[in-house]
């Protein structure tokens, strides 16, 4: 909804453009998620995984927060998916359908999943009934992030940026085959 | 744009994710509900950082790095899956059950798949792991 819209006043019934694209990307990246945790077949859960995710990015556009939308797709598109593949065929995963993907507390899981569903609704639409967000285009801009990032957070950028190294190399070691093994 | 439609699909995608976690079997699965999680609250942040416009962009801020941290993640966690797969030969959670608490402690599932005499001595070096360290330092300093 755009900003001259928003200010002639809200309304429930005459959603805009914005928000009906919204409800649909929502509803595919829903469908996406569920397949994702639903399938028997491995690989087929990571390329479910690809189609949520990439409904996230689309979402975070029609928010206008464009940057964290491009590094969505960098990031999750390009390297955790990829990571998650490669873990899926190094772990041997079959490649048709594998029957034991489940547990056998899916019910107890699905009863769990569905009580805090219930809850979370529940709470967030009767906390934000009539909340209306006014989308302001250029709002989460490359420029607006970067000077965001670099002036406010620079000292948590580092420190991230340490902890991401330090991961990386723990991944390393730990990944790393000992000498007795060879 | 109305603030239920953000905040109501991210209730959703966590539960989804929720229920990935505590009913998968296969260790990268639940890696990849993890995953969802972790987008569900992200989605959240900006949905709230564009609600609440503040100076110093908090939301957009921290979901920067929540995807960093999501990438640090699930790095080691594939690591740590594919270590365990190469002690154990199964990467399934529900035979990972050498920690458990019961009757039987250091109990390794017997698997098909897995030669059971490299997980046992895998247990065994684990357990005297310190001991085992120390010459092999001095192992590769030479």
């Amino acid at each position: 909804m755009t900003g001259t819209l928003s200010s002639q006043g809200h309304s429930f019934l005459t959603p805009g453009g914005v928000e009906i694209v919204f409800v649909l990307v929502g509803l595919a990246v829903l469908g996406a998620a569920l397949l994702t945790v639903t399938t028997k077949q491995l690989v087929h859960a990571a390329l479910w995984l690809v189609v949520a995710l990439g409904g996230l990015a689309i979402e975070y556009l029609l928010l206008t927060a464009e940057f964290i939308a491009w590094v969505q797709v960098l990031i999750y598109l390009g390297s955790v998916v990829v990571l998650v593949l490669f873990g899926l065929m190094l772990t041997k995963a079959p490649i048709g359908a594998s029957p034991d993907a489940d547990s056998g507390n899916r019910w107890v899981a699905l009863g769990v999943a569905v009580a805090a569903a219930t809850t979370l609704v529940t709470l967030v639409v009767d906390a934000f009934r009539s909340t209306w967000i006014d989308l302001v285009p250029g709002s989460g801009s490359t420029k607006a992030d970067g000077t965001m990032l670099f002036r406010y957070w620079v000292l948590p950028f580092e420190a991230l940026s340490v902890l991401l190294l330090a991961a990386l190399v723990g991944a390393v070691v730990i990944s790393r085959r000992h000498r007795e093994e060879r | 744009m109305h603030l239920v439609y953000p905040a109501v699909l991210a209730a959703l995608l966590f539960c989804v994710g929720v229920y990935g976690v505590l009913a998968r079997r296969n260790s990268v699965l639940v890696l990849m509900s993890v995953e969802l999680m972790l987008n569900a609250v992200n989605l959240n942040l900006v949905a709230f950082d564009v609600w609440l416009r503040d100076t110093l962009h908090a939301g957009q801020a921290l979901t920067l790095f929540t995807i960093t941290i999501a990438a640090a993640e699930i790095g080691l966690g594939l690591a740590i899956v594919l270590m365990v797969f190469r002690t154990h030969g199964t990467a399934d959670i529900d035979r990972l059950r050498m920690l458990r608490d019961g009757e039987d402690p250091g109990e390794v599932e017997p698997d098909p798949a897995a030669d059971s005499p490299t997980a046992e001595s895998t247990a065994s070096t684990a357990k005297t792991a310190k001991t085992a360290d120390v010459p092999q330092g001095k192992a590769s300093v030479r």
